[in-house]
């Protein structure tokens, strides 16, 4: 046993005795360390907020375009129509960036299944609804953070190109705050709405293209629905309710902004709940 | 201290476990001991809560394991190394671990000293050999300076220095008063490092008993030797009480004595001994007829037990390699 003797497992005084019940707290420090460990985390947010961004300044600058051409006249009457919807033109790439942002939901909790860590990270947090939260919890504020950010840099970057048309607008006008921290709420429930249908699909794949059809398949189809029928289903379309919040003027049959986002939410409340559900009952 | 009580789990139309019920005391190697498909790593999941049992309960220090206030301080398990993300570094993949327990972060550093595994924390874990991986695992097995462990198969893949570690690393830990329960398919492997062995197959229970208890009750005495000189050594052990039988390949078997015995009888014949080999062999023949009946995939038709060959004798039909059966009064 000479060369076991030297095997000592705990070496500086081991670890302290009382280091409290393991709970929620430590849960979300490590989630917080096991997302900003890996790159794909950076990856994706940092294509979330290029993409989100470009898209909006493209689609801002080809309005500015178009605007210019307009003969004089027609400018004039078109002007406040445009400013009223210069939010809209700059937060537009929001259509790509929440497909990203599903993405990184989805990969939260699914990455954990393809790498096999979820038996790891069970061993050491047993109690199942505190490792969902905590994983809810710590991705939601990150996909806010840069949600936030995204929003509101994609909206400065799009009214300065809309400026130069004099068609640009202010946080200061009604309606456009709320728009714009809109964008980042929005974001942020996209990527929860994808973690509960990762949670649900435990597959990689499978839940980012169950979450892309119901953002933006679904969304797509809707343009073909028959008139009579758009006017009832259009607005109820995940991406339509959610897109609410983000659009200072609202399209006509739609709910209205806190009406769609709250039924977005409840969309995504209904996903994580299902989530939870099959991930405390089934064997990991 | 983990104890099982009718302990069953079925997949579907499989039955992995099927009432199982036994006791895992500390301070001591428990050996968990079965052939493929048994249900070792089942019965895992089930201690760990990974799976839910379909009837029965297991408890780790009389909790559920789900119930524990700090997981890690209790239990250390390894499953299978492959449960890391793999872009992540060693040290990230142990400091979250670590995070989750409130333990503190130096533990990380401490255990991947201990593992052997430092020059490579900063690393991902995604480029490690399946030795590494074990180690890694290993490491974040005792993380929390557990009281209990658990290794399912943990000498996968290793070296035969890595072997040599984790046994003494094993052993280490159950002279420090801590449950050690250790999987494992080979017989051989067990025998020098458990002190206690519980024997499942088909999912059930079928030994449960001190590894010496299990030597003495199972296995056959006998002694490979090899001697210039055979006709007296023969002649001693028939003496002792023993049997001697040519083993065709120029040693003779000796069943009914002891090692010891043999070399003692050598020596008061004054006859040379150039090998002196208890056989082993003996214990896993043992092990594989205990499991045989339970043994879920098996190849080929079914024959004599293994092992049972030996029991030839009777001095027809010499094989061609001087294999002819050497009976100690025959020669006399
Ligand atoms: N998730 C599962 N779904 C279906 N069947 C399973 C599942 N896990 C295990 N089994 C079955 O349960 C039985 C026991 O498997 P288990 O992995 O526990 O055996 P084992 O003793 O660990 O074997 P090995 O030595 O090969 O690791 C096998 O028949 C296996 O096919
Ligand atoms: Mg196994």
């Amino acid at each position: 046993m000479a060369a076991t003797a030297q095997v000592t497992v705990a070496r500086h005084g081991g670890v302290p005795a009382s280091g409290g019940r393991a709970g929620l707290g430590g849960a979300v420090r490590s989630e917080l360390t096991k997302i900003r460990s890996v790159r794909s985390t950076y990856w994706t947010l940092t294509a979330m907020i290029l993409v989100t961004i470009g898209i909006g300044a493209l689609f801002s600058f080809g309005h500015a375009q178009a605007f210019s051409q307009l003969p004089a006249g027609q400018q004039a009457r078109q002007s406040a129509a445009s400013i009223a919807h210069a939010a809209d033109y700059s937060l537009f790439g929001l259509i790509l960036g929440q497909l990203i942002v599903a993405v990184l939901g989805a990969l939260t909790i699914t990455s954990e299944y393809s790498t096999g860590m979820v038996r790891t990270s069970l061993t050491v947090m047993p109690r199942r609804g505190t490792l969902f939260a905590a994983k809810a919890l710590v991705f939601g504020a990150v996909a806010l953070a840069a949600g936030l950010a995204t929003s509101f840099a994609s909206f400065f970057i799009g009214q300065a190109i809309l400026s130069t048309q004099h068609i640009s607008t202010t946080l200061g006008h009604p309606g456009v705050l709320r728009a714009v921290a809109g964008g980042g709420l929005f974001l942020a429930c996209c990527g929860l709405l994808s973690y509960g249908i990762g949670a649900m699909l435990r597959h990689s794949a499978g839940a980012i293209t169950a979450s892309i059809a119901l953002l933006f398949v679904a969304y797509i189809l809707s343009n073909f629905l028959p008139g009579s029928w758009a006017q009832h289903i259009d607005k109820w379309i995940p991406f339509n309710a959610g897109a609410a919040i983000w659009e200072n003027v609202s399209a006509p049959d739609m709910f209205s902004p806190w009406a769609g986002f709250a039924v977005f939410a409840a969309y995504t409340a209904v996903a994580l709940a299902a989530g939870l559900i099959l991930f405390r009952r089934r064997d990991a | 201290m983990i104890e099982a009580r009718g302990l069953t789990k079925r997949y579907g139309e499989t039955l992995a476990v099927s009432e199982l019920s036994f006791t895992v005391q500390p301070g001591r190697i428990t050996g968990f001991l079965g052939p493929n498909g048994a249900g070792k790593t089942t019965t895992m999941r089930l201690i760990l809560g990974l799976d839910r049992p379909t009837r029965g309960t297991v408890t780790v220090n009389g909790k559920e394991f789900r119930q524990l206030a700090r997981p890690m301080q209790e239990v250390g398990a390894l499953l299978d190394a492959k449960a890391v993300h793999g872009g992540r570094s060693a040290r990230n993949h142990l400091r979250c671990l670590a995070e989750a327990n409130n333990l503190p972060l130096r533990r990380a550093g401490e255990v991947l000293e201990l593992v052997g595994l430092s020059d490579v924390a900063g690393k991902r874990a995604g480029g490690f050999s399946l030795g590494m991986g074990q180690r890694l695992g290993i490491a974040a097995a005792l993380l929390g300076d557990p009281a209990i462990l658990m290794f399912d198969e943990p000498v996968n893949g290793l070296d035969p220095e890595g072997i040599l570690w984790i046994r003494n690393l094993m052993k280490a830990l159950a002279a420090e008063g801590r449950t050690v329960f250790v999987s494992s398919h080979l017989m051989s492997e067990m025998e020098h490092t458990a002190d206690h062995l519980i024997v499942i197959g088909r999912g059930r229970v079928i030994a449960d008993c001190s590894v010496a208890d299990f030597i003495a009750g199972n296995s056959v005495q006998s002694v490979r030797v090899r001697t210039p000189d055979p006709v007296v050594l023969v002649n001693a052990v028939a003496q002792a009480g023993g049997t001697a039988v040519a083993d065709g390949d120029g040693a003779i078997v000796v069943q009914g004595l002891t090692a010891e015995r043999v070399g003692d009888l050598a020596f008061t014949s004054r006859i040379p001994v150039h090998e002196l080999t208890p056989d082993r062999a003996s214990l896993e023949a043992a092990f594989m007829e205990l499991t045989a009946a339970s043994v879920e995939f098996r190849a080929g038709a079914p024959g004599g037990p293994p092992g049972g060959g030996r029991a030839a004798d009777s001095g027809s039909e010499p094989g061609p390699g001087g294999g002819e059966p050497v009976r100690a009064g025959g020669v006399a």
